[in-house]
C-alpha cells in the first residue's frame, strides 16, 4: 500500500484512540470541579462520595490519556518529517507552550488529586481538583491553536524552496488569534465538556434504573443534568458561529460538508442524504437554499461548489465528509432534546419517573463521543488535500526515509496494543462503576491498617 | 544573531533543552529505575511499597518528555524531523513500553488475585527495561552519529541502530537508572525492605560502575574523536572530574546510610554525564557518520530568531512555575511511604 495512506491511517487510528479520553476528563474536571466545591460549601458528606468516586474514574481516563497522548506528540516527527520541518516554527511553539503550562499543571497536581486526600486539607485539594481542571483547558488551548492554524494559516511568512521551504512567525499574537482558533477552541471545550457531562448522566442513570446509590446518584444526575443543558445549548451558537468560519475561510470544506458541487446555483441544506461523488449528485432530505440562507441571509445565493476548485485542490472523500458532519449536527440537535425534555420532567417533578428515559440516558454516553470523532474527521478530512489549508499537501509533508513497511509495523503493534488497552479501560471502567461511589468494605478494612501506622488519617475521620 | 547575555538565542534554547533533557533523565530515570528493579524484590507488600514510593510522580516526570519533546520540536524543527523519521522502529517499541508501564502501574492494584498483580508486576519490569535501554540505544546513536543524506534525512538501515557503542551506552543507562531508583526506593522505604533496598543500591552501583567504564574505554579506543573536545582543552576536564567524584560519592553515601546524599550524587553523576556528552558533540545536534558535511548543528536546524526569542519568553514564564508546582507536589508526598486507602 501506498505510504501516504498507511501514514494518514495509522496518524487517524492513533489520535482518534486518544481522542475517547481528553474531552472526558475537561469535561468529568468541570463536574468534579463543581461536586467537590459543594462539599466545601455544605459538608454534605454525599458530595464527597460523589467527587472521590469521579476522582477514581478521571484517574483512570487521565492515565489512559497520558500514555495515548506522549505517542501524539512524537508521531509529527515519525510520520510527517518534512511537515514538522515545515510547520516546526509555528506549531513547535503551541505545543512547547502546551507542555510548560498545561500539561505539567495537570500531571503536577493529579498526583495530590488522587493521593492527597489524607494530605492537604479540604481546600488545598479543592485547589488542585481546579488546577487540574484548568491544566485540561489549557492543553487544549494549544493543541486546537495548532491544529487551527493549519486550517486557516495567519501571522507567518514563507522562507526558503522546495524541500528547504517552511513558514516562520512573523507575529505571534495573530497567528495564536487565527480566524478560527477562538471558534474552533469553545466549539471543542464545549464539545469536551458534554462528553463528561452525558458519561456522569449515563452512570447515574444507570444506578436509578438498579435502584442502587440513590442518594448519590439523584443529586449528581441533576448536577450533570444541569451541565448538559447550558453547554449543549451553548454548542449550537458555538458550532454554527464554526460553520461560518470555515464558509468563510475554507469554502472548499464546506463545500464538501453539504455536497454542493455547482458554484452558480444555490445550496441546500441536507438533514440526511448521500454524495454520489463519481457522478457528483447529492440526494436527500434537505432545505432547498438552506445553507445560501445561513451565509448570505438569502434562499437564491449562490454559494462555492467544489466545482471552483481544481480536482487536485479539493477533498475527495465527499461522502465520508458529508456523513460524519450530518452525523454530528445531528447527535448536536439530540443531545439539545434529551437535556431539555429532562429538564421539563425535572420541572414537573417527574424526572426519575420514566424508565425509557433513563435508559436513554444510560447509552447518552455514546453520542457526544460519537459528535466528537465525526466533527474531527469532518474538520481533517475536509482539508485534505492540504495538511496545511492552501500552503502543504499532505502527500508533500510525509517522512521520506520511512517506509511502508515500517508503518504497517507500527499499524499493527498499535492497533493490538489499543485493543488490550481499550478492553482493559472497559473492564476496570465496569467495575469501577459496579463497585459504586460508597466505599464500605474496602474503606474499613483499610481504617484499620492505617490508622496504625498513619496518624494523619484521624483528622480526615 | 540576537544574543542575550553574549550568548546567542539559539544557544540559550540548547541549554534550555538540555535543562529539560537532564530534568527528565533525573527524574524519570529513578522512576524507571525503580521498575526495572521490580522483579529483585519478592514479596507483594514490598513490590506495593515500591509502586507506591512513585505512584504519585512518575506522571509528573514523565512530563519532562513531552515538555522536551516540544523543545526540540520548537526550537530545532529540523532535528526533530530527522530523529524520530530516523528513529522509528526503536521509537515505536519505546512508546508502546511506555504504554504498557503506565497501564500496568494502573492496574496492578485494580484486582487482588495474586497471578494478576504477578503479571503485572512483569510488565511492569519489563517495559521499564525496555524503555531505559531503547532511550540508551538512542542516545548511543545520536552522540556517534547515524548517516544523513543532502536533505539532513537518515540514510542508513535501522539494523544499523544495534551498534557495539549503542549497546554498551544501552547497557550503561538501564545500569545508571537501576542505581538511581534503587537509591531513590532506600528514600521511601523502611525495615526489611529498605534493608534489602541498601543491598541492591550497592549492586547497581557496582554494575553502574563496570559498565561506564567499559563504555569508556570503548569510545576512548573507537571512536577517538568524540574526546576531542576535552583533548584540545583540558581545563574542561573539571567536568569528568567531577563526575567521577559524584560517582565516587555514591557508595560512601550508602555506607554512612546518607541515602539523600547518595541520591544527589546520582542525580549529579546523570547530568554531569550528560553535560559531557553534549560538549563532546557541540554544536553538533545529530552528526552525519560518513558526511559530516549533512550534519545537523544547532545553527542549520534552529528556528527563525523570532521564534527563538518567543520560546525563551514562554521558557522564562513556564520554569518557575513547574518549579513551584512540582516542588509543592514532592513536598506533599515527602517522607516513607505510607499506604492508605487511596494507595494504588
Amino acid at each position: 500500500m501506498d505510504v501516504e495512506i498507511l501514514a494518514r491511517v495509522q496518524f487517524a487510528f492513533t489520535i482518534a484512540f486518544h481522542y475517547i479520553y481528553p474531552p472526558l476528563s475537561i469535561g468529568l474536571g468541570l463536574v468534579i470541579v463543581i461536586m467537590e466545591g459543594l462539599y466545601l460549601k455544605t459538608g454534605n458528606k454525599i458530595f464527597e462520595h460523589a467527587t472521590r468516586f469521579w476522582i477514581r474514574i478521571f484517574a483512570l481516563i487521565f492515565g489512559i490519556g497520558v500514555a495515548t497522548g506522549i505517542i501524539m506528540e512524537f508521531e509529527f516527527g515519525t510520520n510527517w518529517a518534512t511537515y514538522s520541518k515545515y510547520v516546526g516554527d509555528i506549531f513547535g511553539s503551541a505545543l512547547a507552550a502546551e507542555g510548560i503550562f498545561a500539561f505539567a499543571l495537570e500531571s503536577g497536581f493529579l498526583g495530590v488529586l488522587i493521593f492527597g486526600w489524607n494530605r492537604v486539607s479540604p481546600k488545598v485539594h479543592f485547589f488542585s481538583t481546579i488546577m487540574v481542571f484548568f491544566g485540561s483547558l489549557f492543553s487544549a488551548v494549544w493543541i486546537v491553536v495548532a491544529n487551527s492554524w493549519q486550517q486557516t494559516p495567519a501571522g507567518f511568512r514563507i522562507v526558503g524552496e522546495g524541500m528547504n521551504a517552511r513558514a516562520e512567525i512573523t507575529d505571534f499574537w495573530v497567528m495564536v488569534f487565527n480566524p478560527s482558533s477562538v471558534d474552533r477552541l469553545l466549539h471543542v471545550w464545549i464539545a469536551a465538556i458534554l462528553a463528561g457531562a452525558f458519561m456522569v448522566l449515563s452512570v447515574n442513570a444507570w444506578y436509578i434504573l438498579k435502584n442502587k446509590h440513590l442518594e448519590i446518584a439523584k443529586p449528581s444526575f441533576k448536577i450533570a443534568l444541569v451541565v448538559a443543558t447550558v453547554f449543549s445549548l451553548l454548542q449550537l451558537f458555538v458550532g454554527h458561529r464554526s460553520a461560518e468560519g470555515v464558509a468563510q475561510y475554507q469554502p472548499a470544506k464546506l463545500a464538501a460538508m453539504e455536497g454542493h458541487y455547482d458554484s452558480s446555483s444555490s445550496a441546500d441544506m441536507y438533514l440526511l442524504g448521500y454524495v454520489n461523488n463519481k457522478k457528483e449528485k447529492t440526494s436527500g432530505l434537505s432545505i432547498p437554499g438552506g445553507l445560501s440562507y445561513i451565509i448570505h441571509g438569502d434562499f437564491k445565493a449562490p454559494v462555492k461548489g467544489l466545482h471552483a476548485f481544481k480536482p487536485g485542490d479539493r477533498p475527495t472523500q465527499i461522502n465520508t465528509i458529508f456523513q460524519s458532519y450530518h452525523l454530528m449536527v445531528a447527535i448536536g440537535m439530540l443531545l439539545i432534546l434529551l437535556s431539555l425534555f429532562a429538564c421539563y420532567l425535572w420541572w414537573r417533578n417527574k424526572l426519575f419517573d420514566r424508565k425509557w428515559l433513563m435508559i436513554a440516558f444510560v447509552w447518552s454516553v455514546l453520542l457526544p463521543q460519537l459528535a466528537n470523532q465525526a466533527g474531527w474527521f469532518t474538520a481533517e478530512i475536509g482539508r485534505q488535500p492540504w495538511v496545511v489549508y492552501g500552503l502543504l499537501k499532505t502527500s508533500d509533508a510525509l517522512s521520506k526515509t520511512v517506509s511502508a513497511n515500517q508503518i504497517i509495523f507500527s499499524l499493527i503493534l498499535f492497533t493490538f496494543v489499543y485493543i488490550v488497552l481499550f478492553a482493559l479501560f472497559l473492564f476496570l471502567l465496569n467495575r469501577k462503576i459496579q463497585h459504586g461511589p460508597v466505599d464500605k468494605t474496602g474503606k474499613d478494612a483499610i481504617e484499620e491498617g492505617t490508622k496504625r501506622d498513619n496518624p494523619i488519617m484521624n483528622h480526615s475521620q | 544573531m540576537e544574543t542575550f547575555l553574549g550568548i546567542e538565542f539559539t544557544v540559550w534554547w540548547y541549554l534550555v533543552f538540555g535543562a529539560v533533557i537532564s530534568g527528565y533523565a533525573i527524574l524519570d530515570g529513578f522512576d524507571l529505575g525503580a521498575g526495572a528493579l521490580h522483579l529483585f524484590l519478592n514479596k507483594e507488600q514490598s513490590r506495593r511499597i515500591a509502586i507506591n514510593a512513585i505512584g504519585p510522580i512518575w506522571d509528573g516526570n514523565e512530563v519532562w518528555l513531552v515538555i522536551g519533546g516540544g523543545a526540540l520540536f520548537a526550537g530545532f524543527p529540523v532535528a526533530y524531523a530527522a530523529i524520530f523519521s530516523a528513529f522509528y522502529v526503536p521509537f515505536m517499541v519505546f512508546m508502546v513500553g511506555l504504554i504498557f508501564r503506565a497501564v500496568a502501574i494502573e492496574f496492578r492494584s485494580k484486582e487482588p488475585m495474586l497471578w494478576w498483580r504477578k503479571t503485572w508486576d512483569v510488565v511492569y519490569c519489563v517495559a521499564s527495561i525496555i524503555i531505559s535501554l531503547s532511550l540508551g540505544l538512542m542516545l548511543g546513536n545520536v552522540v556517534a552519529g547515524i548517516p544523513l543524506n543532502r536533505d539532513k534525512e537518515f540514510s542508513g538501515d535501522w539494523l544499523s541502530f544495534f551498534n557495539p557503542f549503542a549497546i554498551l551506552v544501552a547497557i550503561t543507562t538501564l545500569a545508571l537508572f537501576m542505581m538511581h531508583g534503587a537509591i531513590y526506593l532506600t528514600m521511601k522505604t523502611e525495615n526489611r525492605l529498605y534493608a534489602k533496598l541498601r543491598l541492591l543500591a550497592n549492586n547497581f552501583t557496582i554494575f553502574f560502575v563496570v559498565s561506564f567504564v567499559i563504555t569508556t574505554l570503548y569510545t576512548l579506543l573507537y571512536i577517538p574523536h568524540l574526546s576531542d573536545f576535552f583533548r584540545s582543552r583540558p581545563g574542561y576536564f573539571l567536568i569528568p572530574v567531577c563526575m567521577i567524584l559524584a560517582i565516587a560519592n555514591i557508595p560512601r553515601q550508602l555506607k554512612r546510610a546518607k541515602y539523600r546524599y547518595a541520591f544527589l550524587s546520582s542525580a549529579a553523576t546523570i547530568a554531569l554525564l550528560l553535560i559531557m556528552l553534549a560538549l563532546e558533540v557541540f554544536p553538533y545536534l545529530l552528526y552525519s557518520a560518513g558526511s559530516p558535511a549533512n550534519s545537523i548543528t544547532i545553527y542549520n536546524a534552529a528556528s527563525s530568531a523570532k521564534t527563538m526569542k518567543i520560546l525563551l519568553v514562554i521558557a522564562l514564564i513556564g520554569t518557575p512555575l513547574v518549579g513551584i508546582y512540582t516542588s509543592f507536589v514532592f513536598w506533599t508526598f515527602k517522607g516513607k511511604v505510607k499506604l492508605d486507602e487511596m494507595s494504588y
